[in-house]
């Protein structure tokens, strides 16, 4: 690759600085806090998350972040450069993946590609050479010759990473990545983000409805709500601090119920409610704490017929921190009890935001 | 994966280097990053080109023959006069719509993506701008070519003069239609009822189609502050062998003002693009 520097960047860089920041927008003669008052530090080689409904301020606050708006108030600096101030130097050292397609419909993948590395001040000779090498690493051979209207909704995201990865950036920004992708597509995305940030320690800031992908991707979850940040941490320690395990018994009789529910909440930090023959307890070390709970009961002679174990996700997190289920587009209450089927840890933790 | 997807950066404690791939880039090299990108699908389908002129050659095949020996045609043949106005329908045609291509990429992502490189915000407007020139010109030769063997009396230098002067004109309504596909962000409607409200009046007052010498006063007035009107009066002169005259001059006075007032709104409207 042309033009190489090995030069170590100290890893306290900070890569994302924000104070205040602020963006309103008017429609219709009313007032929209879109992004209320954010302050945020990203440091070098962090992967982070931005999760929240729709309407939260994700893409507002990325869009700032970007320069493809003005913050209403307070600052971003981006890669050391102010986003109003220096919004060229901002550009050149952050590569984006916008929520539609990068590609011209009427182009051919390739030519975006080369033209992608023009536009960032690369030669001739070498914004082509760019181009194959993300054109391989990205598994696009077959499809980069083609007009970009005749390609899948998979490839045609792939040839928006190529193109956003096309100068290398050391800070990487995607909007929804993978919104629209089936689950196929959505894996491998993944994967190559995580790739990317655990080959080249590159920056990356992502925004996601998904709540699953937040938890696996990201080393640091920031949940976002009304335009404010209202958790920001990662994703175990959200989970943790915030939802705990939840544990759900089917006892022999009502009466079995009862005691219980009596025998558990007595252990330190653990929350037990029982309904007819059914016993809901809430605890943060529920993997631990079920085998115990089995032998304690079975020795007082409680029947337990059926024992679930649902661990938390990052929507218990939301649930917990707002009232309101991400899954249900943050409209609705939530259910007070969890699902009772018995596959519901995984259900659950792959269940998708469809707001 | 042994291919580099990034590279390293250096940087002090504040500022983080720019990535070494990237350069900084002239005006320039903007300019032309653009206007190669988006004469490229023009050039791999030419045919595209013809597709967008079908109107004029409407008009040119069965409109054009109903005016032989109409009053202010002028003293040649009827295709004398009216091929000049033709070619200057194709450029307002093709210039016009040209729009809907920004306002598509709008909708889909694709100028996002490119307000956030390096780009100058000018060279996305004026890349797109130039690049109305090679359709104007492959469709004005389209036409010349097509009526040679009709009679019409092709005079190579007066047209090369005219081609400049519409070259600046496709410019000018280039930038107006971007200009208008950026104010249509969300609400395509609004770029297709200005365009199509606009198109015909243009048309009509610049005296393509019929004379207006000979219509009411109030008519005429508009017609002479239709700045397209001096550029088909030009057209006509120069495509008749004429070319040290005034009304060339004023056909491309006219020319750049349209011209400077597309940029100004076209390239103010690209800085407030988001």
């Amino acid at each position: 690759m042309t033009g190489m520097n090995s030069t170590v960047v100290p890893m306290d860089t900070t890569m994302i600085r924000t104070q205040g920041l602020t963006r309103h927008f008017v429609v219709k003669k009313e007032t929209v806090e879109a992004v209320r008052g954010l302050d945020l530090a990203v440091q070098r080689g962090e992967l982070v998350a931005l999760l929240g409904p729709n309407g939260a301020g994700k893409s507002t606050t990325v869009r700032m972040l970007t320069t493809l708006i003005p913050p209403t108030a307070g600052s971003a600096h981006v890669a050391g450069f102010d986003v109003v101030r220096n919004q060229g130097e901002v550009r050149r050292r952050i590569g984006y993946i916008g929520q539609g397609n990068g590609a011209g419909h009427q182009q051919v993948g390739r030519d975006e590609l080369t033209s992608q590395g023009r536009a960032y001040g690369m030669g001739r000779k070498a914004a082509r050479a760019r181009a194959d090498e993300l054109i391989s690493a990205l598994d696009l051979a077959g499809v980069a010759d083609r007009k970009v209207a005749t390609l899948s909704g998979g490839q045609r995201r792939r040839l928006d990473i190529a193109m956003g990865l096309i100068h290398a950036p050391a800070l990487l920004f995607l909007d929804e990545p993978s919104t629209g992708l089936d689950p196929q597509n959505r894996a491998n995305l993944q994967d190559q983000i995580v790739k990317l940030r655990a080959e080249y320690g590159t920056t990356i800031v992502l925004t996601t409805h998904y709540l699953d992908e937040a938890d696996s991707m990201a080393e640091r979850v920031i949940v976002v709500d009304h335009g404010r940040v209202i958790a920001d941490d990662t994703p175990a320690r959200l989970k943790a601090e915030h939802a705990g395990d939840r544990i759900s018994l089917a006892c022999g009789s009502d009466d079995d119920a009862r005691r219980a529910s009596a025998r558990i909440g007595a252990f330190d930090g653990v929350d037990a409610e029982h309904g007819r023959d059914r016993v809901h307890v809430r605890a943060v070390n529920g993997p631990e704490l079920l085998p115990e709970l089995l032998r304690r009961l079975d020795a007082d002679g409680i029947r337990v017929i059926r024992a679930e174990l649902a661990r938390p996700t990052l929507d218990d997190v939301f649930l917990n921190l707002t009232g309101r289920s991400l899954r249900e587009g943050g409209a609705e209450p939530a259910e007070p009890e969890p699902p009772a089927t018995s596959t519901a840890a995984t259900t659950r933790q792959n269940q998708e935001i469809t707001a | 994966m042994s291919t580099a997807l990034t590279t390293p950066t250096t940087g002090s404690r504040n500022a983080v280097a720019a990535p070494a791939l990237t350069q900084s880039t002239s005006m320039l090299s903007d300019v032309f990053t653009v206007f190669s990108r988006e004469l490229r699908p023009v050039l791999r389908d030419p045919f595209s080109v013809v597709f967008s002129m079908i109107q004029p050659l409407v008009f040119l095949g069965l409109f054009g023959p109903l005016l032989s020996g109409f009053p202010g045609t002028g003293t040649g043949s009827a295709l004398q006069w009216f091929v000049p106005g033709i070619i200057v329908m194709s450029c307002l045609f093709s210039g016009s719509f040209t729009g809907s291509n920004l306002l598509f990429e709008l909708q889909t992502g694709s100028h996002e993506r490119m307000l956030v490189t390096p780009l100058r915000r000018s060279a996305l407007l004026i890349g797109r701008a130039l690049k109305e020139i090679v359709p104007m010109i492959m469709q004005a030769v389209i036409i010349v070519a097509v009526c040679v063997p009709f009679g019409f009396e092709l005079h190579v230098a007066g047209v090369l003069v005219a081609l400049v002067i519409l070259a600046v004109l496709a410019i000018g309504i280039g930038s107006l239609s971007y200009t208008l596909a950026l104010a249509s962000k969300n609400q395509d409607w609004l770029f297709w009822t200005v365009q199509q409200t606009l198109l015909f009046p243009a048309l009509l007052l610049a005296g393509i189609l019929l004379p207006v010498d000979d219509g009411p006063g109030w008519l005429r007035a508009l017609a002479q502050a239709n700045p397209l009107s001096y550029v088909v009066d030009a057209t006509r002169v120069l495509f008749s062998g004429e070319i040290a005259s005034v009304t060339v001059v004023q056909g491309l006075a006219a020319a750049a003002a349209v011209a400077a007032v597309g940029l100004f709104t076209g390239i103010r409207a690209m800085r407030r693009s988001s």
